[in-house]
């Protein structure tokens, strides 16, 4: 009865409506900064969720999420121009470009996957890191279409004046990033439930082996590839739309490879791990900042440290977290709460009898 | 006119392409040895490049810094591989190590910015570097020619290392068979470790050679380098030390005739396509062993 | 394996988290009224690249203008108030720039941004920062995004923008390389699109023109083919790690032209100190230029800038980023202490909308309520046995189709105590 529950698509949909709860109260409390970065945690976790499919589900390397993310951004900003520009409020328009960066991305990750399929671990590296590198220096290669390194402008998406005039920008934001994005998490959850999920796992496992149990490898591979890339593209256009600016500058290689970090330092087995790597990625150089500001150094050797001691720090948490916590944050979580299930049993006077 | 264009940039994207060849052969060492690609490579060549730097400034003499850079790599790559690669060794997915390698790049470079401060250092090249010219033809210069025979040098010893002496038979045998060499008592782990120090060693002659056609000496110097080595690499099949010496130069000459002929800004675009074409084609690579294995 | 129920565990935790962060930022606000502003304190921000490949080249800038104003803050500071300027690094990354922006003006309360740094980075914050109406002064770049009045009417420019840039080498070339072969190397932005179309409005239209990316620093096949094409003159519009770069290879490749370089790109000593050995291929460069250069020992404005360098910024080399830095400091100060005791976002705003500002600067700054663009003009500098230096008049133009014609108004005097006075 208590598995039925656990996995049943009822209590998916339920959790899910608890989550927005808690973001709806979130908004309430957050001041506006800690609400706009409560709303690029969405657009991130799109990504993340995204590249935890792909490479936690499906063993698929991918140094190139940040490009796709990018591919979301951009479509966003031409496709509101092909608008001329109306104002989003118009909430169709939203939508309508939301689709199109989605339909961008899926088509973006059905090529790539279709040239990956073939490949294994460094190769397939080496092909992302390869779009990962190109997708940004295009915009300056095609600068009358894409804008050069100045990028093009996005309309923000202003609160709908039913909500009043004085409504809080940045809780709309949430409200908007989030509505967008716990739909997507669902349907990635159900995905990842499903006979495709299974698939994709097994071909992880043991490709031959699930060859021959009938699992069309190859179509898998591309299938899972083109869902994350969409998921991906879906988070670039939610950040363009938040920060009204698609520019390359923003999906650097480096922005790649930290969503790769992301998701690996948050765990790779499952989507938790994809909210912790949004929240990392969101939180930490803000944290590392705020590290830094507990020293004061004498002025001519200031600039040295004021930016480089975080990032310092940063690396070496990497590096003491893949050594503490091999399987990520969210493994950790998972052990912190069985071994506390443990205790909190073993303290009962009669442990088991009330199983039913 | 057109034929001495077409010879200059030819012999520029070969020189180039040497540097990125001996770069790209480095991360193969450590591939061959240990299945992990180290994305920190460039970040500890360009540590080593620094140290030389140092070295130069207090001795007046480039090749006690070139000395030091290629002694402080071995360390280095020794060090890495014992003190922090070892910390992924017991997980079983390999994407660990490369998250350990990420962070070890994000270190390197910020101490060496604490250490150094960001701006651009100069570096010196140890020959002129004024090319040479016959009639119209502009040929390669007295450090071009240094370059290549250094890098030709390096895979030489390399080669003779690992095809001819005791040591290098051991090396591969722990690389390919872990087990079954420790039970011939090889000590697979120094074995693994020595192959680091050996990779890091030849990153830094690489930094040493590379760094000069850069901007400048700066904690990202090598960042771009690793991008265009590591397509090297996988164009010539990460197993391959004659493929990924091909896939170098290949990529030097690509980078080279499109920035010549069509304009700098599509020369990253070339490189994909480049690297795309003969993936579609070789999935594994330029060369390839007869069998894969398979991990 | 995944269960919804870690997914929403992470999420309330990621809430709770999220939620004591932003608990312990409270209570950082001041003064109700003016954001930033206390009886004895003002707020300022900026954003730099102080890590990544672009800190190499600017990181040294904020520190010199916040130790411009660790020097006021000594002296009393403005109108009693001590001015803190907090410096975030955003290496470079329009997405950095979003974030560290918003944090300082919607958490830490800023009263104004000063010298933003970056095209791309500072461009894609206008729209945020002028619709919180937040003064957003002196973006570093000649860009011309800064100088629209209407759109945004809270943003100012300082530098000279490239299109003047250009005009004024345009009109030197005309009269001193009379009949040569000019040719252009430019980076791929509006840097070397708006500085070119400057060279060409006053010149016509060079012969060969060129661009690199800074993704690829190889500019062997630029500088090969102009070596090919006979040029006599090479405009470069480079940032320093290109001028040096190109320098070098053209020796290598024995081109010997008349290299003319665009100021963000030709500093002296930033030159110098890439190039090492090899800083004499600098000698000859003509460039340009509108502060002080540091080799103008004499200057009074340098006596100032040394000195405070000396006292308040660890004695650092005192270069073309430091004499910028601290340039902007001194035009801030003028300005905070313009707007009166009184000190609100508008009165900021008119002051420096009234212009007349004497400084640093050898041209006119054009700030008025209808132009937001910096100063309109520059003088050459030529290298010359290894030291930078001013030659002939100083030259005003605008971005349009005004003339280049000289301006010869002499600079004031920095008052003695090296801080603007009242009135």
């Amino acid at each position: 009865m208590n598995m039925l529950l656990r996995t049943s698509p009822l209590r998916r949909v339920l959790l899910t409506a608890l989550a927005a709860l808690l973001v709806l109260i979130a908004s309430q409390v957050l001041d506006p900064f800690r609400n706009f970065q409560f709303a690029t945690i969405a657009a991130y976790l799109c990504a993340t969720a995204g590249l935890t499919v792909l490479t936690g589900l499906n063993g698929q390397l991918s140094l190139g999420h940040g490009a796709l993310m990018a591919s979301g951004a951009y479509s966003v900003a031409l496709i509101q121009d092909a608008f001329g520009g109306r104002r989003l409020a118009a909430g169709w328009i939203l939508v309508v470009t939301l689709l199109g960066a989605l339909a961008v991305g899926v088509a973006a990750g059905a090529v790539i996957g279709l040239a990956a399929a073939r490949l294994q671990g460094p190769h397939l590296a080496g092909l992302t890191l390869g779009v990962a590198v190109i997708v940004p220096s295009l915009a300056t290669t095609f600068d009358a279409l894409f804008g050069g390194e100045q990028g093009l402008p996005v309309q923000a998406a202003q609160p709908p004046l039913a909500l009043g005039a004085t409504f809080p920008y940045e809780r709309w934001q949430v409200w908007l990033a989030w509505t967008i994005t716990l739909p997507t998490i669902l349907l990635l959850t159900n995905l990842v439930h499903s006979r495709l999920g299974r698939d994709m796992r097994a071909v992880r496992d043991h490709e031959v082996a699930a060859s021959l149990s009938g699992i069309d490898v190859a179509r898998t591979r591309v299938v899972t590839f083109t869902v994350s890339a969409g998921c991906a593209a879906l988070g670039g256009a939610l950040l363009a739309v938040l920060t009204q600016v698609a520019s390359p500058g923003s999906y650097p290689l480096t922005l790649s490879v930290f969503l790769l970090m992301a998701v690996v330092i948050g765990g790779l087995d499952s989507l938790t791990g994809a909210i912790w790597g949004a929240l990392l990625l969101v939180a930490l150089p803000d944290l590392a900042q705020s590290v830094t500001g507990l020293f004061s150094f004498p002025p001519g050797e200031a600039q040295r440290w004021e930016g480089n001691l975080p990032t310092a720090a940063f690396g070496l948490m990497l590096i003491t977290v893949m050594a503490v916590a091999p399987t990520g944050v969210s493994g950790l979580q998972r052990r912190v709460v069985r071994a506390a299930a443990d205790r909190w049993r073993a303290r009962r006077p009669n442990p088991g009898a009330e199983t039913p | 006119m057109l034929l001495e264009r077409f010879v200059f940039l030819t012999l520029d994207g070969l020189a180039r392409g040497t540097a990125y060849a001996a770069f790209a052969l480095a991360l193969v060492l450590i591939w061959r040895a240990a299945r992990v690609v180290n994305f920190a490579q460039g970040a500890m060549a360009v540590a080593c490049v620094y140290v030389a730097h140092s070295v130069t400034a207090a001795t007046g003499s480039y090749w006690a810094g070139f000395g030091a850079a290629v002694a402080s790599g071995l360390v280095l790559g020794a060090a890495v591989d014992f003190c922090v690669m070892r910390l992924a060794a017991g997980t079983a997915s390999h994407l660990n190590s490369v998250i350990i390698a990420l962070g070890l790049v994000l270190i390197i470079q910020a101490v060496l910015g604490i250490a150094y401060g960001n701006e651009y250092l100069p570096t010196p090249a140890p020959f002129d570097r004024t090319a040479i010219t016959v009639g119209e033809f502009v040929l390669l210069s007295p450090f071009d020619l240094f370059v290549i025979g250094t890098v030709a040098a390096a895979v030489a010893a390399l080669a003779w290392l690992f095809g001819r002496t005791p040591v290098g038979l051991r090396m591969r045998a722990g690389a390919f068979a872990p087990e079954v060499s420790r039970l011939l008592g090889v000590n697979v782990g120094g074995m693994l470790t020595l192959g680091w120090a050996l990779a890091a060693g030849l990153g830094a002659i690489a930094g040493m050679l590379v760094v000069p056609t850069e901007l400048a000496l700066h904690p990202h110097a090598m960042d771009l380098v690793f991008v265009a080595s590591f397509t090297a690499a996988v164009i010539g099949g990460l197993d391959s030390p004659p493929g990924v010496v091909v896939g170098g130069l290949a990529v030097g000459l690509t980078l080279s005739y499109v920035s010549g002929y069509l304009g700098g800004d599509l020369s990253p675009l070339a490189t994909l396509l480049l690297l795309l074409a003969v993936l579609l084609v070789r999935p594994e690579g330029l060369i390839t062993r007869a069998k894969v294995r398979r991990v | 394996m995944l269960t919804v129920r870690r997914v929403s565990a992470a999420a309330a935790a990621a809430l709770i988290l999220v939620g004591t962060a932003a608990c312990g930022a409270d209570g950082s606000g001041g003064s109700a009224a003016v954001p930033g502003v206390t009886d004895t304190e003002v707020v300022v921000g900026t954003h730099t690249p102080l890590t990544g490949p672009a800190a190499a080249g600017y990181s040294t800038i904020a520190p010199a203008t916040r130790a411009y104003f660790d020097y006021v803050n000594a002296q009393g500071g403005v109108h009693g108030r001590k001015i803190t300027y907090k410096i975030k690094d955003d290496g470079y990354n329009p997405a950095n720039t979003q974030q560290v922006v918003r944090q300082l003006v919607l958490q830490d309360r800023v009263f104004a941004i000063l010298n933003g740094l970056g095209t791309p980075t500072h461009t894609s914050v206008l729209d945020f920062l002028n619709s919180n109406r937040v003064p957003d002064l002196f973006p570093a770049s000649g860009t011309r995004n800064w100088d629209q009045p209407t759109k945004y009417p809270n943003t100012f420019a300082f530098q000279p923008d490239y299109v003047v840039e250009g005009k004024v080498l345009g009109a030197h070339i005309k009269s001193q390389y009379q009949g040569q072969k000019v040719c252009f190397l430019g980076q791929e932005d509006d840097f070397g699109r708006d500085g070119l179309a400057g060279l060409e409005k006053v010149l016509g239209a060079v012969a060969v023109k060129r661009t690199y990316v800074t993704s690829n620093t190889n500019v062997e096949p630029q500088i090969s083919s102009f070596k090919q094409e006979g040029c006599q003159v090479v405009v470069l519009a480079t940032i320093p790690g290109f001028t040096a770069r190109s320098l070098s290879v053209a020796k290598q490749l024995s081109f010997t032209p008349s290299f003319l370089v665009f100021n963000t790109g030709g500093d002296y000593q930033t030159l110098a100190k890439q190039l090492g050995a090899d800083a004499k291929l600098t000698e000859g460069l003509v460039g340009l230029n509108y502060l002080p250069l540091y080799t103008e020992t004499a200057d009074p404005w340098i006596q100032l800038f040394t000195k405070v360098n000396k006292e308040y910024n660890g004695g650092a080399p005192l270069d073309g980023n430091a004499i910028f830095g601290m340039s902007i400091g001194y035009l801030f100060v003028q300005e905070l202490l313009a707007a009166g005791r009184d000190l609100t976002r508008e009165s900021l705003i008119k002051a420096v909308e009234r212009g007349g500002y004497q400084g640093p600067g050898l041209a006119p700054l054009r700030h008025s309520p209808t132009d937001h663009s910096g100063y309109g003009g520059e003088r050459f500098t030529r290298v010359t046995n290894g030291v930078q230096a001013y030659f002939g008049p100083t030259y005003q133009t605008d971005e349009a189709d005004a003339p280049v014609t000289e301006y010869d108004t002499p600079r004031a005097a920095p008052p003695a105590n090296g801080i603007p006075q009242a009135g």
